[in-house]
């Protein structure tokens, strides 16, 4: 699905990918931690194409295609969704007609309203969100939980085919990290990848990753299969992990 | 979508005007000669078969149009009075079927929509081609209520009384250089009377459309509510691409007798090569209600301010006006608002989109005069800029003479963020459609007070007007 290889990457003057390999396979789930400022929200953004980053070498293949070659909005179509540690607010755009609008950018016959509304009504309720939600404006006036449950709203319904998600289950009350957790299983299938960029082991509990991977001055680390480096983690700090990387 | 091309295409602005056609073979049978002068007024009185008071009500306002000089403020007026034509009567009567309308002008209107918008059961149609409105139509219910709504030549005809009475008297013809213009030249428009406590539950539309080269646009509105009454009128205006200037100068009175609301609705879009010069003016008495709402797309300069007289007790004003200008293009837009009686309130909502080397200017006066006691008002302009060399300036000028008042006025001035247009773009929105999502977005408090088959349209605008801005 993902291979990342000497992924280099900053902006003018300052270097914040120092060369990260990463590959994720088709069905898995992977979990990125890493202390502030390592770079993991740039990584993420830099995959999904955001042009105050340079690449300045290494390469990315997406279902084996060469990523950085695409434009954002095709990166998205061809299946890339990143859910964004901070989701920027749009005022005048209802969610519905954003939604609505980016559903049938990879459509090649636009969906029925009625058709729409009623996926659309689905997903709400499967996150437990009033329909009134869709006349928002998008992220205009949301509190933290809110945007983080908005990103979720979006990948359910663009079912795409590489998540990412930055940090969603930050400022999430315990119900709303449950619900976003059960959304994020139900996504899980063979057919997805998921990546979860988290500084909590808790969310990882509920969804029980393929692999852990720990970011550390814009590089992986270290790797580990199923969820017990995150567990060590949440114990230690990076401490033990910061040491033996300048070994 | 077109048969008949501009024939220098302003490559700039290809797929973005769409109205951007003429009819090649329009037949008119009468075209004054170019130029204005006495003789001109005098013939076109004549063939009007007009009332000597407007006759002189002509002559006396081109007397002061040529005494006039130009405004020294707002934007560059460039017009070669002289090349102008100042009344184009098409070869048709004003017509009450559909039917009867000419074949090529039934395409072009058939092309803007016009029977369609009827369809969907508006109270009443009149669209005006040129000088002359060539077809005009009232639903049956509201004739019988005793609901006028005619041209304004018919309207002349036909209640002479009711319109000497009111014409000119809101917007005197000495008020400015381009209203003694139209008053000396004016030709169509619309005339409304909704009598005492009628309230029409759905608009009556207007349509405009300059279709000659070097054509002068001079329509005259005159919209009387009644005690109590409503009324929704909407005007779309229209002008194909051509590369010689054309003017357009309407003047529109309103007056809004006690307890009544009256609520003006203008989408215009018209060409880079358009002047559209135009003077809106309301009276509001005791307890009423008069909205504008203002969209100015296109022309190459626009200059209009409507504004609100609140001469009545507890009247209320509003001015909610969104300007879009491009590259080559001047907005000169605002509004004004005078508080004469007490408890008088009014708003103002102004937004301009500026792109590429285009212009928006934002001029607007709110005057409170002594004795208006608790009079409020509030100004809110807010620009948005699409490119680095785009621009904007804002001339908000507020006058109180009464201590009990109170104004409030905010500007912004914002960019469109990289991170918003990432964010959309993450989303599988090319980048033209995101601008538009975005432009669309900052408008939205104000389209959304439109009926929505408009409010679509101007969406569907500036969608047109994004594509192949970006890249
Ligand atoms: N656009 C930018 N301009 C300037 N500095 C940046 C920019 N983006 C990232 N950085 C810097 O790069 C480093 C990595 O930032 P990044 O946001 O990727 O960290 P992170 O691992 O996601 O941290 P956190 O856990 O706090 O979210 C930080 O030092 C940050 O200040
Ligand atoms: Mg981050």
């Amino acid at each position: 699905m993902l291979k990342i290889t000497n992924l280099h990457a900053g902006i003018t003057g300052q270097e914040i990918l120092r060369g990260v390999d990463l590959e994720v396979a088709t069905g898995q789930v992977h979990a990125i931690m890493g202390p502030n400022g390592s770079g993991k929200s740039t990584l993420a953004k830099v995959l999904a194409g955001d042009e105050s980053y340079e690449v300045t070498a290494g390469s990315v293949s997406f279902r084996g295609e060469d990523l950085l070659e695409q434009e954002p909005h095709e990166r998205s179509r061809n299946g890339l969704f990143l859910a964004f540690q901070y989701p920027v607010e749009i005022s005048g755009v209802t969610i519905a007609n954003f939604l609505r609008t980016a559903l049938n950018a990879r459509r090649e016959n636009p969906m029925s309203a009625m058709e729409f509304y009623g996926l659309l009504q689905d997903r709400l309720k499967e996150l437990k969100l009033d329909d009134s939600w869709s006349t928002r404006y998008l992220n205009d006036g949301f509190s933290g939980g809110e945007k983080k449950k908005n990103e979720i709203l979006q990948m359910m319904l663009l079912e795409p085919t590489l998540c990412l998600l930055d940090e969603t289950d930050s400022g999430l009350d315990v119900d709303a990290l449950k619900i976003v957790s059960e959304g994020v299983n139900r996504m899980r299938s063979p057919e997805r990848s998921i990546v979860i960029v988290t500084h909590y082991q808790r969310l990882l509990e509920y969804i029980n990753p393929d692999y852990c991977h720990v970011m550390l001055n814009g590089r992986i680390v270290q790797s580990a299969p199923g969820i017990d480096l995150a567990r060590r983690i949440d114990e230690q700090g990076y401490e033990l992990i910061r040491e033996q990387a300048s070994v | 979508m077109s048969d008949t091309q501009p024939s220098a295409p302003d490559l700039l602005n290809i797929g973005s005007y769409e109205a951007g056609w003429h009819d090649a073979d329009a037949r008119y049978s009468f075209k004054a000669e170019p130029g204005l002068n006495e003789n001109v007024v005098r013939q076109m009185s004549e063939m009007k078969n007009e009332p000597k008071w407007m006759l002189d009500f002509r002559l006396r306002s081109l007397k002061h149009f040529e005494e006039r000089p130009m405004p020294w403020w707002g934007g560059r007026i460039d017009v070669d009075f002289d090349s102008i034509y100042y009344y184009l009567k098409p070869d048709t009567g004003n017509n009450r079927s559909w039917d009867d309308v000419p074949e090529e002008m039934k395409q072009t209107f058939e092309r803007l929509g016009i029977p369609e918008a009827e369809r969907r059961s508006l109270a009443g149609v009149g669209a005006q081609y040129d000088s002359e409105t060539v077809y005009h139509n009232l639903k049956k219910e509201w004739e019988e209520a005793g609901v006028v709504f005619l041209d304004m030549d018919s309207g002349l005809r036909e209640h002479e009384d009711v319109v000497r009475e009111h014409f000119g008297t809101v917007i005197p013809p000495e008020d400015n250089k381009f209203s003694a213009l139209n008053s000396a030249v004016w030709s169509g428009g619309s005339f409304v009377y909704v009598p005492k406590g009628v309230k029409i539950d759905i608009p009556l539309q207007a349509y405009f459309r300059i279709n000659a080269d070097k054509a002068g646009q001079f329509e005259r509105t005159l919209i009387i509510a009644d005690e109590g009454a409503f009324v929704h009128y909407i005007e779309g205006c229209t002008a194909p691409t051509w590369t010689s200037d054309s003017l357009h100068s309407a003047v529109v009175e309103i007056i809004a007798k006690p307890g009544s609301r009256i609520r003006y609705s203008t989408v215009q879009n018209w060409s880079n090569s358009v002047y559209n010069l135009v003077t809106k003016r309301a009276v509001a008495m005791e307890g009423s209600t008069v909205e504008w709402l203002d969209g100015n797309i296109g022309s190459q300069l626009t200059m209009k301010y409507p504004s609100v007289m609140l001469v009545g007790e507890g009247a209320r004003g509003e001015v909610m006006s969104i300007a879009y200008a491009q590259d080559g293009q001047h907005q000169d837009t605002g509004a004004k608002m005078v508080h004469v009686a007490p408890g008088t309130t009014s708003r103002i909502i102004a937004k301009s989109i500026s792109r590429g080397l285009g212009r928006s200017t934002y001029r607007g006066l709110v005057r409170i005069h002594n004795g208006a006691r608790g009079a409020k008002s509030s100004v809110d302009c807010d620009a948005l800029l699409l490119d680095r060399n785009s621009r904007t300036d804002t001339y908000p000028y507020i006058e109180v003479e009464e201590d009990s008042a109170s104004v409030g006025h905010e500007a912004r001035v914002s960019k469109v963020s990289e991170q918003q247009m990432f964010y959309l773009m993450q989303r599988g929105i090319e980048e033209s459609e995101a601008l538009a999502l975005i432009v669309n977005g900052f408008i939205e408090p104000i389209t959304k007070q439109l009926p929505l088959e408009y409010a679509v349209e101007l969406n569907r605008l500036i969608e047109l007007e994004m594509e192949g801005s970006v890249g």
